[in-house]
């Protein structure tokens, strides 16, 4: 639900770096996207598309999402596990004394450009 | 010709707004205006709360009101008629949430120099206004009997988000499995330190608390 606002931030960033760069296009832009970070990729992709080719740096600028797995960390035993698979539960010790270590990044990874040339 | 290249950013979307709403809380406390960013489901009683907690404070501090929804003004009137205290009306443009710099505008159609404490009442909605910080100094929630106990496993990062939660219909509580123990319990697997006030809107039953809480907080907020 919040997936156009997100999109909203993301162009207010890329733009910015284009303009910094001397940037005509942007043709691709990069994210990190964290399993639990509650962004559904599929969602994101619809937004960017009606929002970026409203904008003239990014007309046609395909948006790639790489998912970034969730791993949390059980205080108890110790050890890592997989989020999704066991929520805040440890597999290993069944404690409940867990915490997320990654998996809620929303970050711009790269942007592939055509500048101006120099 | 054209080159092309790859530019490499590696920067969180949120990054920006963690940085704006730092500003707006610097500069609040400067100012000595308190910020209370109230969220909670659509239909919890937000602004029904809010007049039966501003009717109790109004004669002691100065209270100021922004509510924020997709479309219309109904709650900016109502809290207005029924307080009399400055209330405005922010739109959001059909955004789920308000962040830093929305907040930032709203606060600027406020009479500042004439406010204690400004509350936002956030578009109702659990999910979206807790990823982004408003550059409030609190975060408050309502969570109403009819939603079910359940409600801080279902969302997590709200809950953990939320200095105090206020459980508000308790006079319906009869009618519903609504466990208040087990709602606390939950509550505090997400966060350990948030303030659980069982409240009654429309009767005023537990707002009294929900007052205080707010008048001391404000205070000590100027007095820091």
């Amino acid at each position: 639900m919040h997936e156009l606002g997100i999109v909203f931030y993301i162009i207010r960033d890329v733009k910015e770096v284009a303009e910094q760069n001397n940037v005509k296009r942007i043709s691709k832009v990069t994210m990190d996207i964290g399993e639990v970070s509650t962004v559904i990729p599929e969602y994101l992709k619809d937004c960017w598309r009606w929002a970026a080719d409203k904008e003239e740096v990014l007309r046609g600028c395909e948006l790639e999402v790489n998912t970034l797995p969730a791993v949390s960390f059980c205080e108890d035993c110790r050890k890592e596990f997989p989020t999704v698979a066991h929520g805040k539960t440890c597999p290993h010790c069944s404690g409940g004394n867990t915490y997320l270590l990654r998996g809620n990044e929303v970050e711009i990874r790269d942007i592939e450009v055509y500048s101006n040339e120099q | 010709m054209d080159q092309v290249g790859v530019i490499e950013i590696k920067k969180s979307v949120f990054a920006d707004n963690e940085q704006d709403a730092n500003a707006l809380r610097a500069e609040l406390k400067q100012k000595g205006v308190y910020l209370l960013n109230l969220m909670s489901s659509p239909g919890s009683g937000k602004t029904t709360t809010l007049i039966q907690t501003i009717n109790r404070i109004k004669d002691k501090i100065r209270v100021a009101v922004m509510e924020a929804d997709i479309d219309s003004d109904v709650d900016a009137i109502k809290i207005k008629e029924a307080t009399g205290i400055e209330s405005i009306q922010l739109h959001t443009g059909g955004m789920c949430h308000l962040d830093a710099e929305m907040t930032r505008q709203g606060l600027d159609n406020l009479t500042l120099e004439n406010t204690d404490l400004a509350i936002l009442e956030n578009v109702g909605n659990l999910v979206c206004p807790a990823e982004f910080d408003t550059g409030s100094c609190r975060n408050a929630m309502i969570l109403s009997v009819p939603e079910g106990h359940d409600k801080p496993l279902k969302y997590p990062l709200m809950f953990s988000i939320c200095d105090v939660v206020v459980i508000n219909k308790i006079d319906v509580m009869p009618y519903f499995d609504f466990d208040l123990e087990k709602c606390t319990e939950y509550i505090h697997m997400r966060n350990p330190k948030a303030k659980v006030i069982p409240i009654c809107a429309k009767t005023g039953e537990g707002v009294d608390a929900f007052a205080q809480w707010l008048l001391d907080e404000v205070h000590e907020w100027k007095n820091q």
